[in-house]
């Protein structure tokens, strides 16, 4: 017996929605996921008439769907924005390189101009080195440190107002509960903020589809037939997030809502005052965005380059203390050199 | 026999010697629920780690099953009984972003 749409269409259910439960057919949950980013979108004032907007693609099913919504939308609602698409080649042989295939279909199918940046040329690393290097643990600290960074970047070089991020409801939640789990504190309070950055020569970004599960962003693409990379980050599976999110879509399971719960707790979330929180600046060296100085863009790079890729994990103290052992050994080293030169005379 | 045909993506197609589409028959003489194919499935069909397609006696949250288009929610789950000429899709929502 099949299920009606809620919406009273007469049309056959398709899905059952995580987010209100209700069972709609395919296009009354077009209109309705459609609908609440557009709400999501006006209610906390993401962007303004005539701004150039950049689309953080990786070619995944969250920027394509969300390279698809803004500029249905776009069209739509007469928002007056300027889309172009953004993407980070960090340099993962047979992951990043298939699927920018997909972001290029992307800017032919919406018509956008985009943008490639990869690490090799603001860097002068790629992640395949970087992991030879490091291994296969805290290589995700140096691709997020860097992808943050390299979005800066590109949006400075594309000139846009703004940079807008697929991160959806369960991404967000994940983070909450990662933050919470890490007591990081700082971070926790600008979590789940939709819109960051904006002070100071940092270009904000935005989050449209913060209140959007992942469920209905996986079954709107899988319905509109649209083309995105499935494919695991071949360095990604000891990552921590990925505990996390496990252990949220076990809750999900039980309790659909517990996504919005979660994003809800990390809104309302108060810290006291007299927490030390960071002071957002500008890194002296390179002149990005950062809370501390240099930044770790710059620290993470100056251990790749000095051979000590540790450098930027931990506590900043012990690695003072691996620089100065370094350059202790490198007078040394060089000491002994001048000593054989000169017994050579 | 019961003929259903299959479909992976999102990236469970992985855990199926990355093959998307495929058609399958059932031995008709018994009923089968999605709870018996998943059983099924498990030992004939997986080839790769196994807890990362079922969790359970069911798929593991995160995995999107459809029949014939609908969510399996809204037709009972794993009491859902297969018919004749099912399609069947198992999309992944954990891979990639």
């Amino acid at each position: 017996m099949p299920i009606l749409c809620k919406a009273e269409c007469g049309n056959k259910a398709t899905l059952k929605r995580p987010k209100t439960a209700d069972a709609l057919c395919k296009n009354c949950f077009f209109n309705a996921f459609e609908l609440e980013i557009h709400e999501t979108i006006t209610r906390s004032h993401l962007f303004k008439p005539g701004q150039r907007v950049a689309i953080a693609a990786s070619g995944g099913k969250d920027s394509t769907v969300l390279a698809h919504v803004m500029k249905l939308l776009n069209e739509k609602f007469n928002y007056g924005l300027k889309l172009v698409l953004l993407s980070i080649d960090e340099g993962i042989t047979g992951y990043r390189d298939d699927s920018l295939e997909t972001v290029k279909q992307n800017r032919d199918d919406y018509e956008m101009e985009l943008k490639i940046l990869s690490y090799e040329e603001l860097y002068g690393w790629t992640m395949d080195r970087i992991v030879e290097k490091i291994g296969r643990t805290n290589n995700c600290t140096f691709c997020g440190v860097f992808r943050r960074q390299a979005l800066d970047r590109g949006a400075q070089l594309l000139k846009v107002d703004c940079v807008a991020t697929g991160h959806n409801a369960d991404d967000i939640a994940e983070t909450v509960l990662m933050n919470i789990l890490r007591g990081d504190t700082a971070r926790l309070r600008r979590c789940t903020d939709i819109k960051t950055g904006g002070a100071e020569n940092s270009i904000p970004r935005v989050k449209p589809l913060k209140y959007t599960y992942e469920k209905e962003i996986v079954m709107y693409a899988h319905f509109k037939k649209l083309v995105y990379f499935s494919t695991e980050c071949i360095f990604a599976p000891n990552a921590y997030r990925g505990h996390a999110r496990a252990f949220l879509k076990d809750l999900e399971k039980i309790r659909p809502s517990v996504i919005m719960d979660i994003i809800h707790s990390g809104e309302q979330l108060q810290i006291r005052e007299s927490v030390k929180k960071p002071i957002r600046g500008i890194c002296s060296n390179c002149g990005f965005v950062s809370s501390c100085q240099p930044c770790k863009a710059c620290v993470l790079l100056e251990g790749l380059n000095r051979s000590l890729p540790k450098l930027g994990i931990g506590k900043r103290s012990k690695s003072e203390k691996m620089k100065a052992q370094q350059d202790l050994e490198r007078q040394v080293i060089l000491r002994e050199k001048a000593n054989l030169v000169k017994n050579d005379f | 026999m019961l003929k259903i045909n299959l479909d992976f993506s999102g990236g469970a197609e992985v855990l199926f010697n990355n093959i998307k589409k495929r058609q399958l028959s059932l031995e008709s003489e018994k009923k089968w629920t999605l709870r018996d194919f998943l059983q099924y499935m498990k030992e004939n069909l997986l080839t790769e780690r196994l807890e990362l397609f079922i969790q359970g006696d069911s798929v593991r949250p995160g995995i999107l099953v459809l029949v014939n288009d609908i969510d399996w929610e809204l037709l009972g789950e794993l009491d859902y009984e297969i018919k004749q000429n099912d399609n069947i899709s198992f999309i992944s929502t954990l891979h990639g972003g």
